[in-house]
């Protein structure tokens, strides 16, 4: 077990609603430094709902949350830039820190985009984009980062490559990292502490747990746990539309 | 040097565009033009209670500026209606109201005219000062909030998450907007002060590929809109208000070229 200082941000039973409909519940997650936690779970299950209220976005919620920290780097799932705003990478980069030019450089080309340094936002692909995110979100050496979906978009090299970095940026940085994915192939071998959501904590665990878990086969279906091991399935509850748990 | 009314005007134009060049960039890039309006036309209920109580014109203006857009911000956070339809609720109660009070005041003679499009003859060297301090202040608190407030602006939740406070940018933003509704309104006047912040900046943001350069553009725009418009106001006797609005339609036109040609560029 590891102690209380290096614990980042612990949320405990957290909720959150909006207009008396709860997009998550009773959620307790803690990140450490130097620790991958991630978060699965199908669309609508709370994942990024999860991570804003762990960023304190949030501030009406259930529960509490603790944050040490507030060096944060943040990837959000979808950030869309108005023409009105003429915004090259470069000045997304100083958005909220002053850089110096050798950092920016060091973080683009980590991310492997140190060549659109100039462009305008608006002209990126979305790969691009979600590289240029990645590299803001780094570049001010954060000892939290919070990525949400940060390879969406991106091409299936290219992906593995930027979970690598992740992973790597964990080591050397020493920073904890929230991670929101769907994408269980690539993730689950990277991370520590896997969390899996579905409006609120289904199970959790390392990995390995986390695959064999009936629930998370329910949720994922019989394929998805093969990735890791093969198991039985058994589902204990249902999830009405109303965001309920019936037990079967 | 400052005898002469021209001169006055001038310095009062040319103070005036300094502040509402990047005030205009974010009232832009926010969405707000709409929203200056509503602050602009709330001035006049300002300066009726300014003439009615023989208060300075500027301070009541900003008061009463400040206290819709307040009362604005508290009302979007409780009632259900939709952010337009409570903008126009305030913006033509609060002209509706003070035209009222207008039409009580019949012991003093308003320049009704002069209060909707600016007056150039009223501009006295206590207007001057009232400009350039209140202009310099109101500019150095927004160098002072620009990184949360640009931040935010490009993504609030990105700011949130990191820890610069959008919110509170985004309330000292809102005061300084009437900040510079109450130092302009006697240049272009409350109807017309809204165009003065979004033409030029509009004219910028055809002509720049970054947010310091839109800025830069928008002062220079807002000057040249200033000189362009008081000089032919002097030569064709058209209102000053009226006049330098035109001139910065006129800029903005000639901006539009710009574009063209880099989408031909691009093509």
């Amino acid at each position: 077990m590891s102690s209380d200082q290096n614990i980042l941000v612990k949320l405990k039973d957290a909720g959150f609603q909006i207009n008396d409909k709860w997009l998550v519940k009773n959620v307790s997650l803690q990140v450490e430094k130097g620790k991958i936690v991630t978060l699965i779970g199908p669309n609508g299950s709370g994942k990024s709902t999860t991570a804003k209220i762990a960023l304190g976005i949030y501030k009406k919620i259930d529960g509490s949350v603790e944050k040490n920290t507030d060096k944060i780097g943040y990837v959000p799932q979808k950030i869309s830039i108005d023409w009105t705003l003429p915004l090259r990478v470069y000045d997304f980069m100083l958005l909220t820190e002053n850089l110096d030019e050798e950092t920016i450089n060091n973080a683009l080309s980590l991310t492997g985009v140190s060549h659109l340094k100039d462009k305008n936002l608006g002209d990126l692909s979305g790969g691009e984009f979600q590289r240029v995110l990645l590299a803001r979100a780094i570049s001010k050496k954060p000892e939290l980062l919070v990525l949400d979906e940060p390879v969406q978009g991106v091409d299936f090299t290219g992906e593995i490559a930027l979970y690598e970095l992740i992973k790597k940026i964990s080591d050397e940085l020493n920073c904890g990292i929230l991670l929101i994915s769907h994408d269980l192939h690539t993730v689950m071998s990277a991370t520590d502490h896997v969390v899996c959501l579905n409006g609120h904590v289904c199970c959790s665990g390392s990995p390995m747990d986390v695959a064999k878990n009936n629930e998370y086969k329910a949720l994922f279906g019989e394929q998805a746990s093969q990735i890791l091991s093969r198991y039985e399935h058994r589902h204990d509850h249902v999830h009405t539309s109303e965001g309920e748990i019936k037990k079967n | 040097m400052f005898d002469d009314f021209f001169i006055r005007a001038l310095v009062a134009g040319l103070g005036v565009a300094i502040v509402t060049g990047p005030l205009g960039c974010f009232v832009i890039w926010r969405r707000l033009s709409y929203f200056g309006d509503t602050l602009s036309h709330s001035a006049l209920l300002g300066v009726t209670l300014a003439y009615s109580m023989e208060f300075n014109i500027a301070l009541s203006v900003f008061i009463i500026s400040s206290l819709i857009a307040l009362t604005l911000i508290h009302l979007q956070k409780r009632t259900n209606l939709p952010g337009d339809a409570l903008l126009g609720l305030l913006a033509h109660s609060s002209l509706a109201v003070g035209l009222v009070v207008i039409g009580f005041l019949t012991f003093i003679r308003f320049d009704i005219m002069g209060l909707l499009f600016g007056d150039i003859l009223a501009v006295t060297v206590k207007d001057l000062v009232i400009i350039w301090v209140g202009g310099a202040l109101i500019l150095l608190v927004l160098k002072l909030i620009w990184k949360p407030l640009f931040a935010s602006t490009v993504n609030y939740e990105l700011a949130e998450a990191e820890g610069l406070n959008p919110d509170r940018a985004k309330a000292i933003f809102t005061i300084l907007m009437a900040g510079i509704i109450a130092i302009s309104i006697k240049m272009v006047g409350l109807l017309l002060i809204t165009g003065m912040l979004i033409i030029p900046a509009a004219m910028a943001r055809n002509i720049s590929d970054s947010p310091q350069k839109m800025v830069v553009y928008s002062i220079i725009g807002g000057l040249l809109s200033v000189i362009l418009g008081l000089f032919s106001s002097l030569e064709f006797n058209t209102s000053s208000g009226p006049s330098i609005i035109a001139a910065a339609l006129f800029l903005f036109i000639l901006s539009l070229f710009n574009i063209k040609q880099s989408i031909k560029l691009k093509n």
